[in-house]
């Protein structure tokens, strides 16, 4: 079985154990990639995450088979690929995570604090939120990123986005741009993306949410930021609050144009 | 910091107040916009431990070097770096020099001032980061430049030793948007912490200098 590879392969790329040089893991994922193939132990992610979206859950027992993402009701392919946007029904923009929480309070009844609880797994511990981020993302792989600006508060939430990617503070005055603003910078052996470039940002943005071998997780994009901030010495980004959809949009956007290719499978 | 940070907090609250004025441009409009963005940051987060939502608030320098046009504003550029330079509480002994292996500790260690750290115990630097320093540590960042064979290259003077100790303390005294942290200014090193790292730049025992 494919997945039992996997499993035997990221043994293979951990052994050695958790210090291993950068150039020496960057060449051992690229080899258990490889190995791999499609066989991406996301997959258990989008497997559980598919589940989780047909089942009838919450205290109105329906699945979400009805949310609406953007495409209508129910249509999940492709999808992931326009989001962040605007929805006329709560006339605001929302990314995927966002949507989801309020298709999981409007529909299956959930309170706002139940449908966020745990949105990130810990050690041994998967989060449904992210299984069910991993099945919607995975119904977008190959499908050319194309988020708009068109409507006035989708502009709004670009200039906000932007505006937070270059806003310098905390005891370390770091911003994004600290750590993303420039070409083939790294910390330490870490490279990073220069997300102001639409090259690094396409690459960046579409290969989220990913499955780290060194976690052993499937990590959300909004996992990405709120790890940022925590290393950016910012408190805790609120999941699913404005700003946090402001910056999903304004790093969405610059991906436009790329094939969409997550969940992918990252260090 | 926190001397800047109360004044820059209640003027925050102040304008808080009065929302519709806070979004319209006038000749200071790079900052009245900056406080309607400090009020949509802290919007946007949560406390968490020893990270609480002041940490937001930005001092001038940083709201400065948040408009990706700063280059252009010479004038300010100067009078902050003077500002800056003056800020620099340099060691009462007239020491600079600490021991260069307790420096490289603190050039190791990337602990410090996140939410998830424990801040009962020391912050690091993390100069490595950023950084390469001596020969032996193959795992450095590229963000600022090579500080291979620093004292080497510079020697050992007193006017060194104490440019180096006021970079450290106060990076922007040299360069205003500098991406390195100003560790004395905000309180992430010691007076000691940083004398160590002077030392592990400059001391000619030290391995950088190897
Ligand atoms: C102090 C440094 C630092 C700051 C500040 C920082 N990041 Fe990062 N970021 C990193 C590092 C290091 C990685 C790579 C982690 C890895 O490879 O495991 C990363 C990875 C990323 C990635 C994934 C790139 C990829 O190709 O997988 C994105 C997206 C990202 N950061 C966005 C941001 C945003 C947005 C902010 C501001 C909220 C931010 N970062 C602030 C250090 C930082
Ligand atoms: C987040 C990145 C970062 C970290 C961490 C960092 N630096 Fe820097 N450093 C820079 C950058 C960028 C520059 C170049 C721009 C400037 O001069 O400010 C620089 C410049 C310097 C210079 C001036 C070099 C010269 O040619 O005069 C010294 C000295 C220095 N750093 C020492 C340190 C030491 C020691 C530490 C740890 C205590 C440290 N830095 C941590 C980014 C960093």
């Amino acid at each position: 079985m494919r997945i039992g590879t996997c499993v035997a392969a990221m043994a293979i790329a951990l052994w050695g154990g958790g210090a291993f040089a950068q150039d020496s893991t960057a060449k051992a994922i690229q080899e258990y990639r490889d190995a791999l193939q499609d066989g991406n132990p996301a997959e258990l992610w989008e497997i559980k995450g598919e589940d989780l979206w047909k089942q009838p859950r919450g205290p109105n027992k329906v699945s979400l088979e009805k949310c609406d993402i953007g495409l209508g009701p129910g249509v999940v392919k492709g999808a992931y690929a326009r989001l962040p946007k605007y929805f006329k029904d709560t006339d605001r923009v929302d990314d995927l995570e966002s949507r989801l929480v309020h298709c999981m309070v409007s529909l299956q009844g959930m309170s706002r604090a139940d449908a966020t609880r745990r949105v990130f797994g810990g050690p041994g511990a998967a989060a449904d939120m992210e299984a069910l981020v991993a099945y919607v993302t995975s119904q977008s792989k190959g499908v050319k990123m194309n988020v708009a600006v068109g409507h006035p508060k989708e502009r709004e939430a670009f200039e906000m986005g932007q505006k937070v990617f270059y806003y310098r503070g905390g005891p370390h005055d770091f911003a994004c741009a600290t750590c993303h603003g420039e070409d083939n910078k790294r910390i330490r052996l870490q490279d990073l993306p220069n997300l102001t470039n639409q090259k690094d940002a396409q690459r960046a943005y579409t290969t989220w949410p990913a499955y780290r071998v060194s976690q052993g997780e499937l990590r959300s994009f909004q996992w990405r930021l709120y790890d940022c901030f925590r290393q950016q010495r910012f408190p805790e980004l609120l999941y699913g609050s404005d700003l946090s959809v402001a910056l999903t949009m304004f790093l969405a956007r610059n991906a436009n144009g790329a094939a969409y290719a997550g969940p992918a499978i990252k260090r | 910091m926190k001397k800047i940070l109360i004044p820059a907090f209640m003027a925050l609250m102040v304008f808080a107040s009065f929302g519709a004025q806070a979004q319209t441009r006038s000749p200071v409009g790079a900052q009245v916009g900056d406080i309607e963005a400090m009020r949509e940051l802290m919007r946007g987060f949560k406390p968490n431990g020893q990270a609480g939502l002041s940490r937001l608030v930005q001092d001038e320098a940083q709201q400065f070097c948040s408009d990706p046009g700063w280059t252009r504003d010479k004038a300010r550029i100067s009078a902050i770096e003077k500002q800056q330079l003056a800020d620099v509480k340099f060691p009462a002994d007239g020491k600079f020099l600490g021991n260069w292996q307790a420096g490289e500790r603190v050039a190791q260690s990337g602990v410090g001032k996140q939410f998830s750290d424990n801040p009962g115990q020391p912050s690091g630097a993390n100069c490595y980061a950023c950084h390469q320093l001596t020969p032996q540590e193959l795992s450095f960042g590229t963000i600022g430049p090579s500080l291979r064979n620093y004292g080497k290259t510079r020697g050992n003077t007193e006017a060194i030793q104490r440019y180096t100790y006021a970079k450290i303390y106060n990076s922007r005294a040299y360069s205003v948007c500098s991406n390195m942290p100003r560790f004395g200014h905000s309180d992430i090193l010691t007076e000691q912490q940083i004398k160590d790292v002077v030392a592990l730049l400059l001391d000619p025992e030290s391995p950088v200098n190897k």
